[in-house]
């Protein structure tokens, strides 16, 4: 039961954003760089199928600032293996990314075969697209989104991949693997580990570098962005007051004063 | 987690009995006569399946995994109370509960999710809070004195202050580090902070029993100390206080160290003439662990209090030594959902209702941690009419202005 977890870093969004000077993008020297949070999830879950089935578990991520300690703390962890793929352009768009990958994929040895491939659901950055279905397209793979739990039988040739729906209801999916699943939460919070334990990691353990292939003809177009804005401030919220009558006569003005009825 | 990944866990931690025996101090821990006085005077004790006299006699069976694996030292505030009361004078909370708790950490099967996160943050940004350590010095911009901030402005300076996280990022914090500042102020003190470069001095995660984390922070305090020139540390945590005392002290640490308590007590003559407006109050001080039992400063802070005009001092049936823990040590700050879960009373609860008991209108503090936790338990127990105020505070207010 191999399972190759996909990492991405994001702007950490405790600190202030600032945009660049172009005002095409964030300034990414004043931004610092966080595990993204689902990505965390979908290493949690990896390691616990690991635990109940045994096997392998491998990460991978582009390379982005504060990516090492990421890495470190999820071989401290227990993943098996981490491996970062250097001298990609920064700040890729998920289609643009999602074709590395899966050149890295398909390129360097002992990467696959691999039977279950796990990426967050979605990262705060995803401008165009999420990398679990664009990764599964490229691989010929199937794919499940928004899961918060997996299951897999002895021969590890089907998984069953519980996933949110709206409206409270969770489904149960049968899935043949390998396959991609987009974790939206482990069954369990990402495990704590002790900073001795990622720094006896760093002392002990290797980050493989894999160096970027070029993502050929399966890069998709990455769409133009024209321009990023912060949100503006908008007005505050207007109360109405009064009894149930006068509210709804103000109600009604308001919206007839706007055209709106 | 299974025996066999703890035991792994354990190798790697290196946990031997012999580093334990290591020193004079863990040797000390085998005249132990097993007469209970820890576990009596413990505040969650009753609750705890290990508490010090019962981790002595599993270590002498030689059987730790069997303490490793319980979570009960999880209940551990790291108050003190045993190592004050202990008659062969083991030093329970610093050597034996410390070792103990990190090997308890590791083993955890999941850490109660409000410590994971705190400790999570102190690592990645400096501070439980999860605050972003760009914004450590917002506070001192509106402190209504000059507070200078020494990235900005390196010069030499007599007392460096170390505001602690609280101070620079809770609110109520804050507002104990405007009334500091301004004590500081009015006493013509040359004082200047870390601004942003501070980090937690991490006591509160090594007595959780996160000592790698520990050792981070003491690594970049260290490393910020060094690039400054001053005579003195002064600083508002409490916890801090200790960390520098007794740790920091190991890899290098050799200024002059105060608690603010303490360096405005040591001013007394200078001060006193500047508390001209009465308070009126009925004022109950609750002693805190580390400046407390830790490190006897029992008359300091009463002398302070005792010094501002019109304030009647009244004590707590548990006072000084017997003092009873607000809950928030060794990690306890972040443990207040996980304790409620096992149903136990909260030790912010127990020790506010002492002070209800007294009739005092304020419930003074030195310790960061205290005013915020004992502000929750008097909305809890709905006894709001009693105030809760850091000394400091208590002493600018009695300045005026």
């Amino acid at each position: 039961m191999d399972t190759l977890v996909v990492l991405k870093m994001v702007p950490d969004i405790v600190e202030e954003l600032t945009l660049a000077a172009d005002g095409r993008g964030l300034d990414r020297n004043q931004a610092r760089m966080i595990l993204n949070e689902s990505d965390d999830h979908a290493l949690e879950e990896a390691l616990l199928l690991k635990e109940r089935h045994g096997g392998k578990v491998t990460v991978l991520a582009l390379d982005a600032p504060e990516l090492d300690e990421a890495l470190f703390a999820a071989l401290a962890k227990g993943a098996d293996r981490a491996v970062k793929v250097t001298g990609a352009a920064e700040g890729l768009g998920t289609r643009q990314a999602a074709a590395v990958l899966g050149q890295a994929l398909e390129r360097e040895q002992g990467l696959k075969p691999v039977d279950l491939i796990l990426t967050g659901v979605q990262a705060i950055d995803d401008l165009d697209g999420l990398l679990a279905p664009l990764l599964a397209h490229l691989l010929g793979l199937p794919f499940l989104g928004i899961v918060n739990q997996v299951s897999v039988d002895g021969s590890a040739r089907k998984a069953i991949a519980t996933k949110e729906c709206p409206a409270g209801f969770q489904a149960r999916f049968e899935v043949d693997l390998p396959a991609v699943l987009g974790i939206q939460s482990a069954e369990k919070m990402p495990r704590y580990v002790p900073v001795g334990k990622v720094r006896a990691a760093m002392k002990s353990r290797t980050i493989e570098l894999l160096p970027a292939p070029p993502a050929g003809e399966a890069a998709l177009v990455a769409p133009e962005l024209l321009r990023m804005k912060k949100p503006e401030e908008a007005g505050h919220a207007e109360f109405l007051e009064g009894s149930l009558d006068e509210v709804s006569e103000k109600l009604c003005e308001i919206l007839s004063d706007r055209g709106l009825m | 987690m299974s025996q066999s990944s703890s035991a792994t866990l354990q190798a790697e931690s290196e946990f031997t009995l012999e580093s334990l025996f290591g020193s004079p101090e863990g040797r000390k821990i085998l005249t132990c006569m097993q007469c209970g006085m820890c576990a009596g005077t413990c505040p969650y004790g009753d609750m705890m399946e290990f508490p010090p006299r019962r981790i002595i006699a599993t270590l002498r069976e030689g059987d730790m995994e069997r303490v490793f694996t319980s979570s009960g030292l999880l209940n551990c505030v790291a108050c003190y109370a045993c190592t004050a009361k202990c008659p062969r004078g083991i030093a329970l909370t610093e050597v034996l509960l410390t070792v103990v708790k990190e090997q308890v950490l590791l083993g955890l099967e999941e850490t109660p999710v409000e410590l994971q996160k705190a400790l999570e943050n102190t690592l990645r940004y400096g501070n439980p809070m999860g605050e972003s350590p760009r914004r450590r010095a917002a506070w001192a911009k509106d402190a209504g004195v000059p507070v200078r901030i020494l990235p900005e402005d390196p010069r030499p300076t007599d007392v460096l202050w170390f505001v602690e996280c609280y101070g620079a990022y809770h609110p109520r914090g804050v507002e104990t580090s405007r009334a500091t500042a301004k004590l500081f102020h009015a006493l013509k003190v040359d004082f200047a902070i870390l601004g942003n470069e501070e980090k937690c001095a991490g006591e509160s995660a090594r007595l959780a029993g996160e000592v790698g984390l520990f050792d981070a922070l003491m690594e970049d305090n260290m490393a910020i100390f060094q690039k400054y020139s001053f005579e003195r540390v002064v600083t508002s945590g409490a916890h801090a206080y200790d960390a520098f005392r007794y740790q920091y002290k190991d890899v290098g640490f050799r200024y002059p160290l105060e608690h603010t308590t303490l360096f405005f007590s040591d001013k007394l003559d200078q001060l006193e003439p500047l508390l001209k407006k009465r308070l009126d109050s009925k004022v109950t001080y609750h002693d805190s662990c580390t400046l407390g039992r830790h490190n006897g400063f029992y008359e300091e802070p009463r002398r302070l209090l005792g010094a501002i005009p019109g304030v009647e001092l009244v004590e707590m049936c548990h006072n000084r030594v017997n003092s009873i823990c607000c809950g928030g040590g060794g990690g306890g700050m972040w443990l207040d959902t996980y304790y409620k879960s096992k149903g136990y009373e909260r030790l912010s609860e127990r020790r506010a209702k002492e002070a209800i008991a007294t009739g005092a209108d304020v419930l003074a503090c030195s310790c960061p941690y205290e005013i915020s936790r004992f502000e929750d338990a008097l909305k809890v127990l709905g006894h709001e009419e009693m105030v809760v105020r850091d000394v400091t505070e208590l002493l600018a207010e009695a300045m005026g202005g």
